[in-house]
């Protein structure tokens, strides 16, 4: 079975910036892969040149096996794009729009597939409407309903739900999760860190084109995030107790590796005379991953 | 609709036939007045080829709706999908070079052709205008709005912004199909004008254009057969090439 995605050595330099420098990676199917990293990462870039819509100095990119310049029209119908502007054709209706974009595909009679997609983007109800006409969160959607229209096994969401309420980013999730358990692999590249550690079974950092990280979720959570005491106190803590800690807001935090020590640092925090006026326990999260990672703090490929 | 091609000429016919009150009427409307007007100061004072002026204008005005008309189609389509940002649409589906320039180029002739046939049906009525040899109206009708079609697609990939597109457009496309023997015949003019307009390659396509009607022109319909099919098939070329290598449309 080939990789949905398949990329190697892949750079590209737009002028003086190096927007991708011998990026490699590979994709399995089925699976739900992010793309993480700060504005002028290469996110976007290295998205574009899987869609063929820049075309790398060097290196190859496949979908599904499929090169994306040699083979590029069967490359293509592996690929659905959801690009992250707000773009639309103002000329023509939802479903005019969806039944274009199937004829561009070679699809000729696709209607009870976009009857599915509109349902389950919640756009029945607008299928007619001219595409001015819609909010910015209805466009979303239409987006997304187009990149669907060609039943690609490998989707690429690029920041989905930059900007977008919270009832269609759940609609759409929900939506996306489906797919992803019906067997397409997803490709999702967003600003929200949550998002990401909710839904994605593996995660590629990027800093400056390059991939600077690149393992499931929850190996990236263990290895760089570690489960901290977090201490309201009425007084300021003797300066042995915070190694390792810091401080933000009137919160210690204190990091530690097993439950077992919490005993210990609770023990120590009142052997100093200090009075505890609030306490929860912090998980890892994937922000301080992000944070570290961009620090410079170089996480392997694993 | 089945495959890139075919689906891509219709929405771009779709998108023109959509606003056609300003796509198709508003031509119309402008080629009529330009009728009524040069009609009005010259009719029975100018006869050009043993034709009277009214009669000689109409297809002049036929073919210069036809040719500003294609270039129109073709170049806004492109600069306004590009501005918008939603080229992506036509990019990222399994389209190739030659299927996106077939279908817009032939857009554009269909574009040109309707509104040709509506200044023609519009301005019919003011002189009588003979169908001598019509086999070369439709050829150079096809033609000429390929070839604007072309130049349309070029502008529109080129220009960056609808202010590049109108210096294009105004300041070459106007002027070429204005002084390219639309009003008048080129014989008329001092021989230094007579030389240079016989380097414009739209005056073949009018002169040939308006062959097809009175079986009498300027320059032999054969020679400008051969000048604007050249002139298609180099633009074809370059405009191929040009889309094969992503300018400005793939990074």
């Amino acid at each position: 079975m080939s990789s949905a995605i398949r990329i190697e050595q892949v750079s590209k330099r737009f002028g003086s910036v190096q927007a991708l420098d011998g990026v490699e990676l590979e994709i399995a199917q089925g699976e739900f892969f992010g793309l993480l990293g700060p504005n002028g990462a290469g996110k976007t870039t290295l998205i574009s040149a899987l869609a063929g819509l820049v075309r790398p100095d060097s290196g190859r990119l496949r979908v599904m096996g499929k090169d994306v310049q040699a083979d590029y029209r069967a490359a293509r119908r592996q690929l659905g794009v959801v690009p992250q502007e707000l773009v639309f054709d103002p000329f023509f209706s939802v479903r005019e729009s969806l039944q274009i974009q199937s004829g561009y595909f070679g699809i000729a009679d696709n209607e009870a597939w976009i009857d599915e997609i509109l349902e389950n983007l919640g756009l029945t109800s607008k299928a007619d409407a001219n595409m001015r006409m819609l909010s910015g969160g209805m466009k979303r959607r239409v987006l997304v309903a187009q990149a669907l229209v060609h039943r690609p096994p490998v989707i690429v969401l690029d920041e989905p739900t930059a900007g977008v309420d919270v009832e269609l980013r759940q609609t759409l999730w929900a939506f996306i999760r489906r797919l992803n358990q019906a067997g397409h692999t997803i490709v999702l590249t967003t600003h929200y860190l949550e998002e990401a550690e909710m839904l994605c079974n593996r995660i590629a950092m990027l800093k400056a084109g390059r991939i600077v990280a690149l393992d499931t979720t929850g190996n990236l959570l263990r290895r760089f995030s570690t489960h901290s005491l977090r201490l309201r106190t009425d007084r300021k803590m003797p300066a042995e107790l915070l190694a390792g800690g810091t401080e933000s807001g009137g919160w210690w935090s204190l990091p530690f590796d097993t439950f077992d020590q919490v005993e210990g640092l609770l023990a120590r925090v009142r052997t100093a005379g200090c009075g505890i006026s609030d306490l929860e326990i912090g998980k890892p999260d994937l922000e301080e991953v992000f944070v570290r990672v961009m620090q410079g703090q170089q996480a392997g490929q694993g | 609709m089945r495959g890139g091609f075919s689906t891509l000429l219709y929405k771009e016919v779709l998108r023109f036939w959509k606003v056609a009150a300003q796509t198709v009427a508003a031509p119309v409307l402008t080629a009529l007045l330009y009728l009524l007007i040069f009609s009005h100061v010259l009719e029975g004072h100018v006869k050009i080829h043993g034709v009277a002026y009214t009669a000689f204008l109409i297809p002049g005005l036929v073919i210069m709706s036809v040719l500003q008309n294609a270039f129109a189609n073709s170049s806004s389509s492109l600069i306004q999908s590009k501005v918008t940002g939603n080229i992506v649409f036509v990019l990222l589906p399994p389209i190739s070079y030659l299927e996106f320039f077939a279908a817009y180029v032939l857009a554009a002739v269909v574009r040109g052709c309707v509104v040709g046939g509506g200044v023609l049906l519009a301005t019919l009525w003011f002189a009588p205008v003979s169908f001598a040899e019509p086999w070369w109206i439709l050829i150079f009708a096809v033609l000429g709005g390929a070839i604007l079609g072309s130049l349309g697609v070029i502008a529109g990939i080129w220009a960056e912004k609808f202010d590049q597109l109108a210096a294009f457009q105004n300041f070459l496309i106007m002027p070429l199909t204005f002084l390219s023997g639309v009003f008048y015949s080129v014989h008329s003019l001092p021989p230094f004008w007579q030389q240079l307009s016989h380097w414009n390659p739209i005056f073949y396509m009018i002169d040939g254009f308006r062959h097809g009607f009175f079986g009498v022109s300027d320059a032999s319909p054969w020679l400008s057969l051969a000048v604007v099919g050249s002139c298609f098939a180099i633009l074809t070329v370059f405009t191929l090439n040009l889309l094969k290598s992503g300018y400005k449309l793939r990074a």
